[in-house]
């Protein structure tokens, strides 16, 4: 936990520390956030399409199947398109970031890394921290808008509802509390998938024996912390905004 | 070996290498507290080429790695260039490790840089220009011979010419402390005395301090007894059956240092230990 920290701190404490990797960071951006697009956009839109589907159906019980597009575009942004989007970066990228680092530290890379001068925790892990954060951020975006697309196909071509109602309805229900919730969860999301991922990876012993299991315990240990996490973030959330 | 490259010996760098450019000062390290090293104290002066030899697993990595900075040592003191390693932050570190050259026991080149990259990388690190650095890998890389290789990627090269790579990589800024990590560990005869031609032609040519890790005495005892022939552009044994007067030895055993000297100390030792390692 220690080591953790001291990992996450120096990242941060990184960014105003010259040299700047700026290119990294385009390179880092576009791998996770060009690159996890179309699992995210994909998940995004089956999600909202199913969420649409099973909940019109208990919806209807008690004749507010109208009220489908509130439900899908609330669970969509302040719940399911940042976690479901953490768990698709976790899987692409934690996984990723871990064996990639995992496979330069047990080949010595990292130690000629520092040999040639160079700081690699501001050459690999600093880039990768800062575009995972960002790129996370956007990609949630497109996730709640895909969703709520996919809801609204499911729930115009299947369920027989009014595009316009439901449309209505999903935009209106939303208040700035949702947004800031939705918007606030990819954020530790990003830090937390980028910094379990390049810690194990950075971490890694034994081989390329020890590069599976550093990848296998990064997917692992970020993706249940990030199911805690919005637990705990959603909780403070809804005591200070109330809903 | 073929003649590619055009030698031009050069000043280091940096002007202000202290006479004793490496200083082991009863050095020990220990791993989950079983001791690697213990005790150990040794020189390297400006311009000497100390080969360290020893059975497997006696720590030979562990204290190239030290005398790198890249593992600081539980007791005794480490000084590189004058400066105690222990009292650096990591970032001065950083500073003092450019004036060093390291070459890894499995080369550790950057597999997703193609072998231009991977010898340039300290130049870019310094932003130097595309130009000069160019220019610079050009050169390194005619030095080792692999001057054709520069879109090639690590894994597209034979483990000699990784070596090779690895060597103009660290050669590229004229270092004034060259680190050798078993450079020929793994290779084929052929390929590793191609190898220590190179060594031997930097320490020749360049004068560059040097400190050498091997396990095969017969790489040690042809750099001890050759020298870089540069008119006929190869290596040559010295008249007489001489012995190259910078090039001596240190040997470790169960973590510390059974033997420090010259070549011809070492091979007239009367210690049952290193009779029996050089038999």
């Amino acid at each position: 936990m220690q080591e953790y920290t001291l990992l996450s701190v120096q990242a941060f404490g990184n960014l105003f520390r010259k040299p700047f990797y700026g290119a990294d960071l385009i390179t880092q951006s576009d791998s996770i956030g060009v690159g996890s697009l179309p699992i995210v956009i994909l998940t995004g839109f089956f999600t909202g399409g199913v969420l649409a589907l099973q909940s019109a159906s208990t919806l209807a019980q008690f004749g507010a199947k109208a009220v489908t597009g509130e439900l899908v575009s609330l669970s969509m942004i302040k719940e399911l398109g940042p976690v479901l989007t953490g768990l698709m970066l976790t899987g692409r990228n934690a996984s990723g970031m871990a064996s990639e680092l995992g496979s330069m530290k047990v080949s010595e890379q990292i130690d000629a890394m520092r040999a040639l001068g160079t700081d690699p925790v501001k050459k690999l892990v600093t880039p990768r921290v800062i575009a995972t954060i960002v790129m996370s951020f956007f990609l949630t975006i497109i996730s709640d808008l895909v969703g709520i697309a996919g809801g609204g196909a499911v729930s115009i071509s299947m369920l027989g509802l009014d595009a316009s109602q439901y449309f209505h309805n999903a935009y209106q229900t939303l208040q700035y509390p949702d947004i800031i919730q939705g918007l606030l969860k990819p954020v530790f999301f990003g830090f937390i998938i980028s910094t379990v991922g390049c810690f194990f990876g950075m971490n890694t012993t034994g081989g390329t024996r020890g590069v599976g299991k550093a990848t296998t315990q990064a997917v692992v240990v970020a993706s249940v912390c990030i199911i805690a996490s919005d637990f705990i973030i959603s909780r403070i959330l809804i005591g200070i905004f109330g809903r | 070996m073929p003649e590619t490259a055009t030698l031009t010996p050069e000043q280091p760098a940096h002007s202000d290498v202290p006479e004793q450019v490496l200083v082991f000062e009863d050095v020990g390290i220990y791993f989950e507290d079983h001791p690697v090293l213990q005790n150990v104290s040794f020189v390297v002066n400006r311009g000497e080429t100390r080969i360290l030899l020893g059975p497997a697993g006696v720590g030979k990595s562990v204290l190239l790695k030290m005398a790198n900075g890249l593992l600081k040592p539980d007791t005794g003191r480490i000084m590189l260039f004058g400066q105690d390693i222990a009292k650096l932050t990591e970032d001065e570190l950083l500073v003092l490790r450019r004036r060093v050259g390291m070459v890894f026991q499995e080369s550790a080149l950057f597999d997703s840089l193609d072998v231009e990259d991977n010898v340039a990388y300290r130049l870019e690190e310094e932003n130097v220009s595309p130009e000069e650095c160019t220019a610079r890998v050009e050169e390194a890389l005619r030095f080792v011979e692999l001057e054709h290789t520069l879109q090639k990627f690590p894994s597209e090269l034979s483990g000699g010419m990784r070596r090779r790579v690895a060597i103009a990589r660290a050669i590229i800024t004229k270092p004034d402390l060259l680190l050798y990590d078993s450079p020929t560990g793994g290779l084929d005869p052929i390929t590793s005395t191609t190898i220590i031609e190179l060594v031997v032609k930097q320490r020749d040519f360049y004068g560059t301090t040097a400190m050498l890790v091997t396990h095969r005495l017969q790489d040690a005892f042809v750099m001890a007894t050759h020298h870089y022939d540069a008119e006929k552009k190869s290596m040559q044994p010295i008249a007489d059956n001489g012995l190259d007067p910078n090039t001596s030895f240190l040997v470790l055993n169960d973590g510390k240092v059974v033997f420090d000297g010259t070549t011809h100390d070492l091979v007239h030792s009367d210690d049952p230990f290193l009779k029996e390692y050089l038999a």
